[in-house]
């Protein structure tokens, strides 16, 4: 892609641009779309119709109705709040779930940048959205926030080891970092999807990995950083307007990210399950998202069904359940290989 | 150590049924109703917005005695001996003019205990429940029929009417020798029925 | 708990570092303290030191208002508003208060209809108490599940008084109107319905193993500790006390029935913990919907009008009558002074008293315990401040 643009365009900084917004073409409507669709199916779920209205059809267009609101409120900052910080902490968050796109594979032809330690690099830049919560929570000089915003600390910090190790566990089998090289190894028909290589060891590897990467976006079960019944809403109680919408927006572009992974590392990112039936890069594009999504409705699934773990539970799953296991699973597949 | 691998275990499969109990009910039909544009049918004992009628109404303040928020306020005039005020449908002979009734819905709690004493039932709960108002004082709702002037010129003749037998009675008391006490009203008996 | 913050930390300087408490507001407007309360929360990072609740934002001079009626029916609607979410159980306890002060029977059939209302009273309020409690665990889906089913409950009310949530059923002397043609087969239709439902809400949630990992061995309250505080209600029979008024001292047409009341019995954790409250309340709602069934078979026929006074004037006495409301032991005691007025009314209401032990059972858990806590009592501001 980037050769291609190169090709006519010869201008370096222009491609460079190009190739950094291409991921906005999707995540912007995949936002307005997931935010909706998290309404439709959480209201399916609970014998409700959700959004009805806006728009005509089933409500379609009331994710833009509230973003057109948000875009008109008062944005607040309170008085006490450390106004630099306060401002800042939505953009970093955003920053910091928008910068992992860079290295994830959209299809054979797309990735922003097809770097050689892609998955390190996705999972370093994901770890920085921490600093913007924490930014977020303390900026606010609220209490609530401060307790949202340290335990969004010790949750993402601790929840990125089983996370490590699970996509270890395919690095191993893969040798190697990049997740285009990873992609293209798994090739073929789904029995050849890493999910199903070296059974049953590299599928609880998955299972680790959505646990840990559900901890890391704050979803539910592990929401306890903006817990709405304990901390009214954690780190962005005191946000409104635009801030909030990013808050929000950051949220939904992490959700896709971690399942975009997942999709790479486990089920063959933009490869057809069916060997050549619908390949080539443009279905390429088709499988990867319609997987991301699958994922990302999981989530969803996952929110509407679950109640809430507490701080000292959520420590336990990661450091007493989740680790060892993927620890067994990295040495179980590492023993396998040398087989 | 037994305990650790079967809390994951629970852990997993109550996850999982929990799952399974959401997912099925992605089918159930919803049972959200599109409120405006379906309505509710409501039963008709359902208890909204007072209505009075105010034909039947003889001005006995038995509903402005029940009400417990105080919502119903009645103003009565008594008419002449030579006025007609025709009955009401339960053929009970209207004696007083009723130059006042206001009821402030939004104070009403909407308990019905204004409609069981009345003895003629001209007020009671209808079925109209969106009755929303952008200004407070819409609120009050007055019930009276007759006009400003009508009510004035009611309480102009009962005034005129009164100092006339006030007149009578004293030129009467003037006559005889002064008059005993009026005798007091014997408090209502009935203690329980 | 707080041995291992004795120890003083150090900085590299060697001076010790600071610590103090923080004092954390919850409420009144906090989304899981169920209404107006505030709860003074002195914390230390995340565990709580103690529990001061605030009461009274809600307080509406229950007991004043009645003395200014001008009789006791019109204190009813009152009566209702103090636990709105069990306002017939709240009228059943006020007219057999003010019946017995009258010295009046009423007939079989009011009872009947009494109890009915009053059982179907019960699941509606356990119904919000138990969906409320898994919002405040953080599952949302239970909550909509139940308020579906206490909708149906609402809608056999509203047809029979034609108010769904302050129904002013309840008279002295009887209940303002007969059962509407054809109830009796829609609540049997509605018993018929909900006892599977009950499979679904365990399913969900009571057995999820984190519902239970949040609430088992949480706030702890023992028989001893419950019964010194005067609790009542689920929260006395989750801590393993067997004690139900219905059954204890029965009122109305109670004994005739055959029910027997739950008990926590330490399940999932001790004896008395959160998830003991919690499926107290839904083991509850089985007993109910059984009477409710029973009621409906046996309920005889006759005139519901006939007792209904039409001055209520008592003899000077006071008179003291305890109900078992959705919340525990609903008690109410009427002065007369011979005057169609109450000279005074006081209600000793269980969501009171039942809140007092929060400070006792949340002092060293967390706040996440802490909402468990506050959710598992089930309390009502309204009838708390009322």
């Amino acid at each position: 892609m980037e050769q291609l643009l190169r090709n006519i365009f010869d201008n370096n900084i222009f491609v460079f641009t190009v190739t950094a917004i291409l991921p906005l073409i999707w995540i912007v409507p995949y936002a307005l779309v997931a935010i909706w669709l998290e309404r439709k199916i959480s209201a399916h779920m609970q014998d409700r119709l959700g959004p009805m209205r806006t728009g005509g059809w089933h409500g379609w267009s009331q994710t833009i109705a509230d973003m057109l609101k948000l875009l008109q409120k008062e944005d607040i900052v309170p008085a006490a709040a450390d106004k630099i910080l306060f401002n800042l902490a939505p953009y970093i968050i955003f920053i910091a779930a928008y910068a992992a796109y860079a290295a994830i594979p959209f299809s054979s032809a797309y990735i922003g940048a097809d770097i050689n330690v892609g998955i390190f690099y996705i999972i370093a830049v994901t770890s920085l959205a921490v600093v913007g919560i924490l930014m977020g929570g303390w900026a606010s000089n609220n209490k609530w926030s401060l307790f949202g915003a340290m335990r969004a600390a010790a949750q993402i910090v601790s929840y990125e080891i089983p996370s490590v190790l699970a996509v270890l566990a395919v690095v191993m089998i893969a040798g190697t970092l990049s997740l285009q090289e990873i992609n293209n190894l798994q090739t073929g028909w789904f029995w050849n999807w890493y999910v199903f290589q070296k059974f049953p060891f590299i599928f609880v590897a998955f299972i680790i990995y959505f646990i840990a990467a559900l901890a890391e976006v704050n979803r539910v079960p592990f929401d306890i950083p903006e817990a709405e019944s304990e901390l009214v809403a954690g780190y962005v109680t005191e946000y409104s307007g635009m801030k909030f919408a990013m808050f929000m927006f950051a949220e939904f572009v992490n959700m896709f990210a971690v399942s975009a992974i997942a999709a790479t590392l486990f089920f063959g990112g933009w490869n057809s399950p069916f060997g050549d039936f619908l390949g080539g890069p443009i279905w390429g594009v088709f499988w990867f998202l319609s997987k991301g999504m699958v994922l990302v409705s999981i989530q969803m699934w996952l929110r509407w069904t679950l109640p809430r773990l507490r701080v000292d539970q959520l420590m336990y799953v990661s450091w007493k359940v989740l680790t060892p296991f993927a620890f067994a699973c990295v040495i179980a597949v590492g023993l396998w290989m040398m087989l | 150590m037994r305990k650790y691998f079967i809390d994951i275990y629970k852990s997993v499969w109550s996850v999982l049924i929990g799952m399974k109990i959401t997912f099925g009910h992605l089918f159930v039909p919803a049972v959200t109703i599109q409120y405006p544009d379906v309505k509710p049918k409501l039963p008709e004992r359902a208890r909204n917005r007072l209505y009075v009628n105010m034909d039947d109404c003889i001005g006995c303040l038995q509903c402005e005695m029940a009400c417990p928020v105080n919502c119903i306020e009645i103003a009565t005039v008594k008419s002449l001996p030579t006025d007609d005020l025709g009955t009401t449908s339960t053929g009970q002979k209207k004696k007083l003019w009723v130059t006042k009734f206001d009821i402030d819905i939004a104070k009403c709690c909407f308990c019905g205990l204004c409609v069981y004493p009345c003895p003629t039932e001209c007020i009671k709960m209808t079925e109209v429940y969106e009755f929303s108002e952008y200004d407070r004082n819409n609120f009050l709702y007055n019930f009276v029929t007759l006009t400003k002037e009508e009510i004035e010129n009611v309480k102009a003749k009962a005034a005129e009417y009164e100092k006339e037998q006030a007149a009578k009675k004293a030129a009467a008391a003037a006559q005889a020798k002064p008059a005993t006490a009026p005798t007091q009203q014997p408090p209502p008996t009935a203690q329980q029925s | 708990m707080t041995d291992i913050f004795e120890t003083s930390i150090k900085t590299s300087t060697g001076k010790a570092l600071r610590r103090e408490e923080m004092v954390i507001n919850m409420g009144p407007q906090h989304p899981s303290t169920h209404g107006v309360l505030r709860l003074e929360v002195v914390a230390d990072g995340e565990i709580v030191i103690d529990v001061i609740p605030h009461i009274g934002y809600l307080h509406r001079c229950f007991e004043k208002h009645a003395e200014n009626m001008t009789g006791y029916q019109q204190v009813v609607p009152y009566v209702d508003r103090m636990d709105y979410c069990a306002a017939m159980n709240m009228d059943f306890g006020y007219v057999l208060a003010v019946e017995k002060l009258l010295g009046i029977q009423v007939p079989e059939r009011v009872e009947y209809i009494r109890v009915i209302m009053a059982e179907l009273q019960r699941v509606a309020s356990h119904l919000i108490a138990a969906g409320t409690y898994g919002l405040d665990i953080g599952a949302f889906t239970p909550f909509l599940y139940m308020f579906r089913e206490r909708e149906r409950i609402l809608d056999l009310f509203e047809m029979t008084c034609g108010a769904r949530l302050l129904y002013n059923y309840m008279w002295v002397g009887g209940v303002s109107h007969d059962l509407p043609p054809g109830f009796i087969d829609k609540a049997k239709d509605f018993c018929q319905y909900f006892k599977p439902k009950i499979k679904e809400y365990n399913d969900l949630l009571s057995y999820n193993e984190i519902f239970i990992k949040r609430t088992a061995n949480v706030g702890v309250l023992p028989g001893d500790v419950a019964i010194a505080y005067g609790c009542s209600g689920p929260v006395l029979r989750g801590s393993g006390v067997d004690f139900d008024l219905r059954r204890d001292d029965p009122y109305s047409v109670y004994h005739k029935f055959d029910w027997k009341p739950e008990i926590g019995k330490g399940e999932m954790g001790a004896v008395g913990d959160c998830w003991d409250r919690y499926i107290v309340r839904i083991r509850e709602m089985i007993q109910s919907i059984n009477i409710v069934e029973q009621a409906l078979n046996q309920i005889p026929e006759g005139d519901v009008a006939t007792a209904i006074p039409k001055r209520i004037r008592p003899n000077a006495g006071d008179v003291y009558v305890r109900t078992e409301s959705a919340r525990g032991e609903l008690g109410f005691y009427v002065i007369s002074d011979g005057t169609a007025k109450p000279f005074r009314i006081k209600a000793r209401s269980p969501s009171f008293v039942n809140l007092s032990v929060i400070p006792e059972i949340s002092r060293g858990g967390m706040i996440a315990d802490l909402v468990a806590i506050a959710g598992s009592l089930d309390i009502v501001l309204g009838e708390v401040d009322r």
